[in-house]
């Protein structure tokens, strides 16, 4: 799709199917998820545990674990299609276009190896520099991130520094070869909530610095509030709901969304209760026909039980409910 | 990193303490010895100054620093069955063992870390299911069994190798090798495969499952994620990660072949400190049972020690560093 | 725990609907799938209850009764296995230097090597979890002292200690002593060489059932603790314990193949398999090679396959590979 300008989302995410065969038949765990990402821009990827939403993050880098496979659909960046592409040409955007952060940054980092030669490995399979020159930009991107004195950091292992810190260094580690996208998968969600809010803003600042746009998926609504500019709801493998981030937060267009906005407390605000949907996500050998989410929908009718609804425009945003298509 | 080493040493004189009690308490139970020193015709005063010289009728506790102290001088009595001084025994029994041992040694981590790196990268690979196979016959097939069939192939159909014994041995003084001469080899090279066979498929099961295990961790998927070459991946960063834990159970492994050399030495007639101890099992000869327990206990804590030295040495987590991350 | 209804559903429809219903699980779940799945461990399955079974039924299923002194002949001596020159279609495996046949000797040597293979694991692994128990649960001193023993004893391997143990008591006892009891030294031995690796497991799993919320509901109550420990830990356990069963036990028969084979293990009277070839090697140059090598194949077969289930079952029961 070419959007103003001619200008194309860094990211085009079409009808994307993600399968796991296994011997009581095959799960679908990503079930035609279609997106995209402009370039500099940071989608928010929020929905509960085991709604799709790392998987999906995995289809892109192409590091999906077999038996896991992409079973349809197409992923495209930059415009060239990454989906099936071969394993050695795959590697080569790894860490150069796409980059990946993830959860715990204890186990990311390989414990008997220092920082510095983990940063300076990846930066010369990336770039064709000298050691020196290497370690050089190593010790530059670890000022970038906020280690202070980085110079004697950069000879320190994993174990010697702070949770937030080793965040630190991943981050630093993703941003070596300048990717065009970052993949953040959980990223704050392992730290203690004081440092959540700082890595938060140093990514999406670095990002904003690099011209990376930014997949970022939690499920923590307050972190895609503050960062985010555009959010997409997953629920069940699908998206139920995509849209400017204001939007969705004020004025959700999906009874789903509006239950997951209803259940955050707000400071200020009295309430007896907190909001709660009932029932619980349905597992994956279990999806319920039509709509995924119908069985708990305060507003179901009739036609959400038999039909799944797509993405349709709903003035300024999207949503995957019938409860817009006045016209049917 | 001082405290750690004098704490290992520290528990090792414990250890090696707790040992000498045992077997010099083994020497309690069997009634006189001196009746098993002497023949019929003694009398009993003989019997009696022989009793006193040797110190026999001091208080127990007296006898055990005795003991003690004599053992750390490399003096052990004489064994029961022979007569001749339990060190000597020992020390020209002791080099055959020793080689056989290292040859083994080196022959099962030469061949079994490979092994156990192939298949643990490719998982699938025909290759690696020939290893996955052999291994699993390796660790069925009991030592001895295996030597009796190389004796039968080697030897006995083919005609190839020697069946029996060191051969010629080149006597560098204090020490007797197999290692100089084609000779020497040729007596060598079946008992010290024998030997290797099991803790080979050992080893290269072992280095399988971890190599399986670290594959698994987020640092390996982080470093896909980066892009890292394969190469990269997985001989610099998979392979150092898996041999750091294999590294103590290698090193443990050297004590289990020296536990199965005695039957290895049984089978091949190899003069070595294991055809030593199964006879003086089976003549209940106990100054020979009670050193080699000894020797035994040292072997396997200067093994431990080395062991612990050697982990410290590689994973950097255990050394505590003067510098602790700030916030 | 909701075992109230199941035990009072238990006696309305009686043990039997229960052990049915149980098995019937069994064989749909996904053990057992992959148990199906399996060729190799189908057949090495097959193998082992085949061996089992020659052990078991050895005195009526044997051709020949080899304890029956009386009953061999001389002239039967040396006989080679029956499609060779000079076979006898009686002895299909031929015979030894004292015309016993060596395929009977193989069936009551299977018997010898698989009961004290068995009761020796059954040793081990009661006395393991029993210690690994006690050590997970009560912790403290007792877990330290458990610890460090299973410690210094893991350096040690199994031969050694069984050596060890078996010549450490032979001075104790004196000779005839030595005799009469020295099967029973060599199930101990071999057990003493096992425990270690039951007790480590069992009280791993111990720690973790200890600090789950419904174990710590269970004290607070009042609940006795080693009511607390048989009843929710236990159960928890056994899956792991059995797999370390299966292994042991194929590590059990070679312990005692090889000690037999060095001589310090049964009494000859009653030859295990490792007493087989030990004696059959003594005429491996002259040529008499069927002697040592039918048990050995045996010996191999056997170990084989009780390690390949053991394999197996590990691999069904590992929650993580599912």
């Amino acid at each position: 799709m070419v959007r103003d300008g001619g200008r194309r989302p860094i990211l085009e995410v079409r009808d994307l199917k993600v399968e796991f065969p296994t011997r009581r038949g095959t799960l679908v765990a990503v079930d035609g998820v279609s997106f995209h990402i402009e370039e500099g821009e940071v989608l928010g990827v929020v929905g509960e545990s085991g709604a799709g939403k790392s998987l999906t993050g995995a289809a892109v880098i192409g590091l999906l674990e077999p038996p896991g496979r992409i079973a349809a659909g197409q992923i495209l960046l930059d415009g060239e299609r990454v989906d099936h592409l071969p394993y050695e040409r795959m590697r080569k955007l790894r860490g150069k276009k796409i980059a990946m952060v993830f959860q715990d940054p204890l186990t990311s980092l390989n414990p008997l190896y220092t920082v510095g030669r983990q940063l300076v490995e990846t930066i010369l399979t990336h770039e064709d520099l000298s050691a020196g020159a290497a370690r050089g930009r190593a010790v530059e991107l670890l000022a970038e991130v906020g280690i202070p004195s980085p110079v004697q950091r950069i000879d320190q292992y994993p174990h010697q520094f702070s949770g937030g810190m080793r965040q630190r260094v991943v981050i630093a580690l993703a941003l070596c070869a300048n990717p065009r996208l970052v993949i953040a998968d959980e990223p704050t969600t392992a730290l203690d909530v004081s440092i959540q809010a700082q890595i938060i803003r140093l990514l999406k600042r670095l990002c904003e610095e690099h011209g990376a746009a930014v997949m970022l998926i939690t499920h923590d609504m307050g972190v895609i509030a503050e960062t985010a500019d555009r959010v997409a709801v997953m629920y069940a493998g699908r998206i139920v709901e995509i849209g400017p981030v204001r939007e969705v937060i004020r004025h959700a267009r999906h009874p789903y969304t509006h239950g997951l906005m209803g259940s955050i407390p707000v400071i200020g605000h009295d309430l007896e209760r907190l909001v709660q949907i009932e029932g619980t996500m349905p597992r994956l050998t279990e999806i319920p026909p039509g709509c995924p989410f119908h069985p708990r929908c305060p507003a179901a009718f009739e036609r959400c039980r038999h039909e799944r609804p797509e993405l349709m425009p709903v003035d300024g945003s999207t949503a995957a409910c019938w409860l817009h298509d006045r016209a049917a | 990193m001082l405290a750690f080493v004098v704490q290992r040493l520290l528990q090792a004189i414990l250890v090696m303490l707790v040992v000498a009690l045992i077997s010099f308490s083994l020497f309690q139970f069997v009634g006189d010895p001196i009746n098993n020193m002497v023949g019929q015709e003694t009398t009993t005063a003989q019997r009696e100054a022989l009793r006193e010289r040797l110190g026999l009728n001091d208080p127990v506790p007296v006898q055990f620093i005795k003991w003690v102290a004599n053992a750390a001088q490399g003096e052990f009595g004489l064994s029961y069955r022979m007569g001749k001084p339990v060190a000597a025994l020992i020390a020209e029994r002791l080099p055959a063992t020793m080689e056989l041992v290292l040859l083994s040694a080196l022959l099962a981590l030469l061949i079994g870390v490979p092994m156990g790196v192939h298949t643990g990268l490719r998982r699938d690979s025909w290759l690696s299911r020939v290893f996955l196979t052999v291994s699993l016959i390796g660790i069925s097939l009991p030592t001895f069994l295996i030597g009796i069939l190389l004796i039968l192939i080697f030897g006995v159909w083919l005609g190839w190798l020697p069946t029996f014994g060191r051969g010629g041995t080149v006597d560098l003084g204090v020490w007797e090798t197999s290692f100089l001469t084609l000779q020497g080899w040729s007596h060598l090279i079946m008992p010290a495969f024998t030997l290797a066979l099991f803790q080979l498929t050992l080893i290269m099961r072992l280095v399988r499952a971890e190599m399986l295990e670290v594959l698994r961790t987020d640092y390996i998927k982080f470093a896909r994620a980066r892009g890292l070459r394969d190469r990269t991946i997985n001989f610099g960063h998979a392979l150092k990660n898996t041999l750091v834990p294999v590294i103590t159970i290698m090193g443990l492994q050297i004590g289990a072949l020296l536990a199965f050399s005695i039957i290895t030495e049984t089978v091949f007639q190899w003069p070595g400190m294991g055809l030593l101890i199964i006879q003086a099992i089976q003549f209940v000869d106990i100054p020979i049972m009670s050193t080699y327990l000894v020797l035994i206990a040292l072997f396997f804590v200067l093994i431990n020690l080395a062991v612990d030295l050697l982990y410290y040495a590689v994973d950097p987590r255990l050394r505590v560093e003067r510098a602790v991350a700030a916030i | 725990m909701a075992t109230r209804p199941a035990e009072i559903e238990g006696l309305a429809l009686g043990r039997g609907a229960r052990l049915f219903d149980g098995l019937r699980r069994f064989f749909d779940g996904d053990v057992f799938y992959s148990f199906r799945r399996s060729p190799v461990t189908v057949v090495s399955f097959a193998v082992t209850l085949i061996l089992l079974l020659a052990a078991l039924l050895a005195p009526s299923l044997a051709p020949h009764n080899t304890y029956d002194v009386a009953s061999l002949d001389l002239v039967n001596a040396f006989r080679p296995p029956a499609w060779a020159d000079g076979g006898d279609p009686r002895f299909l495996l031929g015979t030894d230097d004292q015309g016993r046949d060596v395929l009977s000797s193989i069936m009551f040597g299977l018997r010898i090597s698989l009961l004290v293979g068995f009761v020796a694991v059954m040793l081990a692994a009661v006395v393991g979890t029993l210690l690994g128990l006690l050590s997970g649960y009560l912790g403290g001193v007792l877990d330290s002292v458990i610890m460090r023993i299973a410690d210094v004893q893991l350096t040690f391997p199994a031969i050694l200690i069984a050596l060890l143990i078996d010549g450490i008591v032979g001075t104790l006892l004196s000779p005839a002593a030595r005799r009469d009891f020295k099967i029973y030294v060599l199930v101990a031995a071999i057990a003493a060489s096992l425990w270690v690796n039951f007790a480590r497991t069992v009280r791993g799993s111990t720690m973790v059932e200890k600090n789950k919320e419904y174990v710590q509901a269970a004290k607070v109550i009042g609940v006795h603790p080693g009511l607390i420990m048989l009843r929710h830990v236990l159960p928890n356990v056994l899956g792991p314990v059995l797999v370390i069963a299966t292994l042991s036990l194929a590590i059990a028969i070679l312990t005692e193949a090889t000690l037999s084979f060095l001589g310090v293990g049964v009494p000859v009277t009653r030859p295990s398999l490792g007493t087989l070839i030990r004696i059959g090697n003594d005429f491996l140059f002259s040529g008499e090679w069927w002697m040592t090598i039918f048990p050995g194949v045996a010996l191999v077969l056997l170990v084989l396959a009780v390690n390949l289930l053991g394999d197996w079952l590990r691999d069904a029961l590992n929650p993580k590979l599912r």
